[in-house]
């Protein structure tokens, strides 16, 4: 991944200024502010309950909140949630949802197979109802749907939860590959701070009484994760990818 | 078998109806409404006991009822974020209390379970354009379901407006039971919404065939309930889903696909 540096030097895909959300009586996200520039990473990072979903879900639109959320013109969202509300015993194939996907945004069959290509699954995997994929698979399937339509800005929910070692490590090299080599910009949601200092150009830290952006050198140091946290928290730094 | 064209008319209507049931069902199963299918045909109990206080027709009641209903388990659902489920078994079964309260004994008894009644040429007319306004529904928005199936925010940036597809689905969903109320009555028009596609869950391998299944089992329990209601000169509804019911019961008998 490219240096927060020069990152910051390209035009931003998304600008949040002053976010907050109110679910009932309870104010989950307050004066929330930080940007993402074009074709890089931001990872959201943040103990249970410190509103991670909650602002992906202002940001996909599909909840009301205060503030300024504002995408760059020419943004396609494609949203990977953590949880679906799908069954995964249904006789729904994954055709049958990159198809309605397809149909939804106008894409054509070229564009699906392109998506496919992108996060390198085959066309036959996709003839089997969802049920019978591992959890790589499904979670490959997610992103290529995602993707349908030319997306330009992937929001992914603890996309590696429920995968197994080598399928995580897939899967962060098939998000590198979409940042650096098809210029997309990626925010996703991870516990894991071993891969969030390995791959993610900025980082935002969440808690409901604290929050924090910058790059992961300043913003994954024992301090901020203290307070993040309420506890010490420690990780495995790789070299810089 | 039907042979007079009033016969046939209704045995027409009886397969638009089975095959809206079918299409509206597949959804229904999948947004796990299995339960709530079954309480939001009680709401047509109420809309009846009206009718007949008023003298008008009572499936026109029903309908009313039914399509009021739906809006307002709607609001509900989008204002306070309690699960369809729950609101769906409160207010429908406060209206099968209120319902039973203003119809009694052989009224009663039609609503619930379905009486033989002879169409009129508008009656035809009406539930035709009615299962046919379903059918087209379910085929064109399809798709729109099937992506607000993943989750809400997938569906938002799809460009699909939620709370709208809700809507329409559920009127969708309680224009069917209104139209099914004249041969299953308020007590059995869930189940032809449920049993069939129940059995195409377990037997498909995919979303189109799931829903050719549905709409299979559902049309030929309707007319095989039908001919043996003539046969055996009992009233069709229950033998509709009581046969409905004996295939899904076979269908147990073969491997799950999945």
């Amino acid at each position: 991944m490219s240096a927060a540096s020069n990152a910051d030097r390209r035009p931003n895909a998304l600008e949040v200024e002053r976010l907050s959300v109110r679910l009932g009586t309870v104010e989950v996200l307050r004066d929330l502010s930080f940007h993402v520039p074009r074709a890089s990473s931001l990872a959201v990072i943040g103990p249970n309950g410190a509103g991670k979903t909650v602002l992906f879900r202002a940001l996909a639109g599909s909840i009301p909140y205060a503030g300024r959320v504002s995408w760059a013109p020419g943004t396609k969202l494609g949203y990977v949630p953590q949880r679906l509300d799908l069954e995964r015993d249904l006789p729904v194939t994954g055709r049958d949802l990159l198809r309605a996907k397809a149909a939804m945004v106008q894409a054509s069959r070229a564009m699906v197979s392109e998506a496919l290509a992108r996060v390198g699954l085959d066309e036959p995997s996709t003839r089997a109802p969802i049920g019978a994929l591992s959890g790589g698979q499904f979670q490959r399937l997610l992103i290529a749907f995602a993707l349908v339509g030319n997306r330009n800005v992937l929001l992914l929910d603890e996309p590696a939860a429920g995968i197994d070692a080598p399928g995580q490590q897939q899967l962060n090299q098939l998000l590198v590959k979409l940042e650096q080599e098809q210029e997309m910009t990626i925010i996703f949601i991870s516990h894991d701070l071993t891969v969030v200092s390995q791959y993610a150009t900025n980082v935002l830290c969440l808690s409901r009484t604290y929050h924090c952006f910058g790059p992961p050198k300043t913003a994954l140091v024992p301090e901020v994760l203290d307070r993040l946290y309420g506890m010490p928290v420690g990780f495995h730094v790789h070299n810089a990818r | 078998m039907s042979t007079t064209p009033a016969e046939i008319a209704s045995l027409a209507l009886s397969v638009g109806v089975a095959t809206a049931a079918g299409l509206v069902g597949c959804f229904a199963v999948m947004r796990r409404m299995t339960l709530a299918a079954d309480a939001i045909s009680h709401v047509a109990l109420p809309g009846i006991g009206v009718a007949l206080l008023l003298r008008i027709n009572p499936l026109a009641g029903a309908l009313a009822t039914l399509l009021l209903g739906a809006l307002l388990v709607w609001a509900l659902e989008t204002q306070t974020r309690i699960a369809t489920e729950t609101i769906v078994g409160v207010v429908f079964s406060v209206a099968l209390a209120v319902g039973s309260l203003m119809a009694s004994g052989e009224e009663l008894i039609d609503a619930l379970f379905g009486g033989p009644t002879s169409l009129s040429a508008p009656e035809l007319v009406a539930g035709l354009l009615g299962a046919a306004a379903v059918i087209v529904f379910i085929l064109k928005a399809k798709h729109r379901l099937v992506v607000s199936l993943i989750s809400p925010e997938v569906a938002a940036t799809s460009g699909i407006a939620v709370a709208r597809l809700d809507l329409f689905f559920l009127l969708a969903f309680a224009l069917t039971v209104a139209l099914g109320l004249r041969y299953l009555g308020a007590l059995l028009m869930g189940s032809l919404i449920i049993i069939p596609a129940a059995t195409a869950r377990r037997l498909a391998k995919s979303l189109g065939a799931m829903l050719w299944l549905s709409v299979v089992v559902a049309i030929a329990s309707t007319v095989g309930g039908i001919y043996a209601g003539q046969v055996l000169g009992r009233a069709t509804g229950p033998l509709i889903v009581a046969l409905a019911g004996v295939i899904f019961f076979v269908s147990l008998l073969r491997p799950s696909p999945r």
